[in-house]
């Protein structure tokens, strides 16, 4: 297959390396780092009014953080080998740390938290519930039935110190990822003390904007009421997270035209050309300046309910959107350019290959597929857990 | 020849090992080569290349290069006035065939062949998550194949373009300066093939190797001072527009 070229690449960069695949790595981890923040908002810093999206949030960032490791499985050319990275990790590479970083926040924050917050709830459904479900409940109460006040407020100050040994997690994981990128030299585009920042931000835009929008659907799905309280904070957080992220990267940019370093003729032209539509168009305009724009109006104009949530769907799927932008834009724009300056070459991707369309399509549905089973398993709505009552009260006087 | 039951005694051992080695794909051992005595580099004496490419070749041909991938290649660039930082390069299948004629009169031609500069301080062994890049006790940059698991992060790496993934073992590749005959007192492939000269392999920890007096009466550069790996192909006669 031929690849197209513009002007002069080494020989060998005519051929991308990091595929789409790679692109949804740093989103899926920066969703699950964003719902996570986006939980923490109730456990730690207490604002009540986003507690009705608390489970929902660390449901989903399990449901993403168990895909985050396939796109790179898949991307591998051995990944029959990438356990070796658990043995014998090289303590000088930034990627070698992935594995770790990523252990500790999915057995040591994430499902700790989960079980410890879902104990009481998975206790009583392994007690009124029968046949195979029951099974799958005892397996979770991992021999844990203690329900009693006590174990329960010991439970409470447990989940609250992960949370807080949480939050740090999240930015470690996802900070991590910028940093990956962050810290090749070889490539301008890429190099920058800015990046883990940037991402961190970028994530926690995602990730709450993502919840937002689960939340709304699936209340709607649910045929229950949105709680208007409950998404005009979450709104108003995606705001103020959105206008900090835009604001670092239009620093980086700022700094990047006012330097002007011998990589700058470069990639000005490629951003006025290749990456014009995805950074540009897309990612700039579309997913944040109007996204930012939107919640801002909710901000200073008076909207109904019905107008303002209307408005939040919109700002939400564009977020999303954007910050899928501008992770192709740093994945895929890093490797559009020769690091000789003087070239540039065209990323071709496949559909049914290995790195194709369509497993990256697979692989971006998985998550909610295991979200739907999480959901059914362990219900994350508020009501829900009155019902599980209901069902102790029931249970204790049969 | 008539095969005798005492010939098949001397035979079958003999092929027994020959075919341990082929199962292994190691090459035979060197045993009277010592790591730490060498340091390897290479002097790129740009003023005699005339960009034939029988380097390319003879490096394809010696490692099993695939077709479409570049241990080594050779750029020509060509520089009008004064616009050093806007030369005009190509450098057509790696040159594994040379060069079609010039047909840029105006300004200068010149040729630059690159490989891996075997860094003292290498980004690409630096970034790779299991050491399975790395360099060796005498200075070259080496990938074990059988360990590396193919993440790309030291092609995105380099800042020299020098690596790419074989298609057939899914792995990092890269010029090992012919590490299976330096270690037995060969020159590489492209030195060997190189007709004027312009490649010589230097071993720094000898104190009579010629690198020596030549490094000491002649301005030589490095690829990208500014990347500070501490490149060791020294380039003599580079204009500045070279990158």
């Amino acid at each position: 297959m031929q690849i197209p070229v513009e002007g002069f690449m080494y020989p060998n960069e005519v051929e991308l390396q990091w595929s789409i695949l790679i692109v949804l790595y740093p989103f899926i981890t920066g969703l699950v780092a964003g719902a996570f923040i986006l939980a923490s908002l109730e456990r730690v810093f207490r604002v009540q009014a986003v507690k009705p999206t608390y489970r929902l949030a660390l449901l989903t960032a399990l449901a993403f953080l168990l895909v985050a490791p396939l796109p790179l499985q898949l991307h591998l050319g051995h990944p029959e080998r990438s356990f070796e990275m658990y043995l014998t990790p090289h303590r000088s590479s930034a990627m070698a740390m992935f594995g770790f970083v990523y252990l500790w926040y999915l057995m040591a924050v994430l499902l700790l938290e989960i079980w410890l917050d879902y104990r009481r709830d998975i206790v009583l459904k392994s007690q009124t519930s029968t046949g195979f479900p029951r099974f799958i409940y005892r397996v979770l109460t991992l021999g844990s039935d203690n329900i009693s006040e006590r174990s329960l407020q010991i439970d409470e100050r447990v989940g609250y110190f992960i949370t807080l040994i949480g939050i740090p997690s999240a930015f470690l994981l996802h900070g991590y990822v910028g940093f990956i990128f962050g810290s090749v030299k070889a490539n301008p585009w890429w190099s920058s003390p800015l990046m883990p920042i940037v991402f961190i931000f970028s994530a926690m835009v995602s990730g709450i904007a993502a919840v937002m929008l689960l939340y709304m659907l699936s209340t709607r799905l649910r045929g229950r009421e949105i709680d208007m309280r409950c998404v005009d904070t979450i709104a108003q957080y995606l705001m103020y997270t959105f206008i900090i992220d835009f604001s670092l990267e239009m620093l980086d940019l700022l700094q990047r035209i006012y330097e002007a370093d011998e990589s700058f003729r470069s990639l000005d032209f490629m951003v006025h050309t290749r990456l014009w539509t995805s950074q540009v168009i897309v990612q700039i305009l579309l997913g944040t300046v109007t996204p930012i724009t939107l919640l801002a109006l909710t901000q200073f104009l008076k909207f109904s309910a019905t107008a303002r949530k209307r408005i939040y769907a919109v700002a939400g799927v564009l977020t999303v959107i954007g910050i899928f932008a501008m992770r192709w834009n740093v994945v895929i724009g890093g490797q559009l350019f020769s690091k000789s300056f003087l070239g540039y070459t065209t990323y071709k991707m496949g559909f049914a290959t290995r790195e194709g369309l369509l497993p990256a399509i697979a692989l971006m549905i998985l998550p909610f597929i295991i979200l739907w089973v999480l959901v059914k398993l362990l219900p994350p709505w508020p009501d829900a857990a009155l019902s599980a009552s209901g069902a102790t009260a029931a249970h204790g006087t049969s | 020849m008539k095969i005798t039951r005492r010939h098949l005694l001397v035979l079958m051992p003999a092929a027994a090992v020959a075919w341990k080695f082929v199962l292994a794909g190691t090459p035979e051992a060197s045993p009277n080569y010592q790591l730490t005595e060498h340091w390897w580099a290479m002097l790129m004496d740009l003023t005699k290349c005339i960009g034939c490419g029988s380097c390319v070749r003879a490096c394809a041909q010696e490692n099993d290069v695939p077709d479409g991938y570049y241990r080594t290649w050779v750029e020509r660039y060509h520089v009008t006035d004064w616009k050093i930082e806007r030369p005009q390069v190509e450098s057509p299948d790696g040159a594994k065939q040379g060069f079609p004629a010039n047909e840029l009169s105006d300004g200068k031609n010149f040729f630059v062949p690159k490989l891996c500069n075997h860094c003292a301080d290498s980004p690409c062994t630096q970034v790779c998550p299991v050491g399975a890049t790395f360099i060796s006790p005498d200075g070259v940059v080496l990938v074990d194949k059988n360990y590396c698991l193919g993440c790309r992060y030291c092609v995105q790496a380099c800042p020299y373009g020098c690596r790419f993934i074989n298609p057939k073992t899914m792995t990092a590749e890269k010029c090992t300066l012919c590490y299976h005959r330096i270690t037995k007192g060969l020159t590489t492939a492209c030195c060997e093939a190189c007709p004027t000269g312009t490649r010589q392999l230097a071993d720094l920890k000898n104190p009579k190797d010629p690198i020596h007096e030549f490094l000491k009466t002649h301005s030589v550069q490095i690829l990208k001072p500014h990347m500070a790996t501490g490149a060791k192909v020294f380039y003599n006669g580079m204009d500045g527009s070279v990158r």
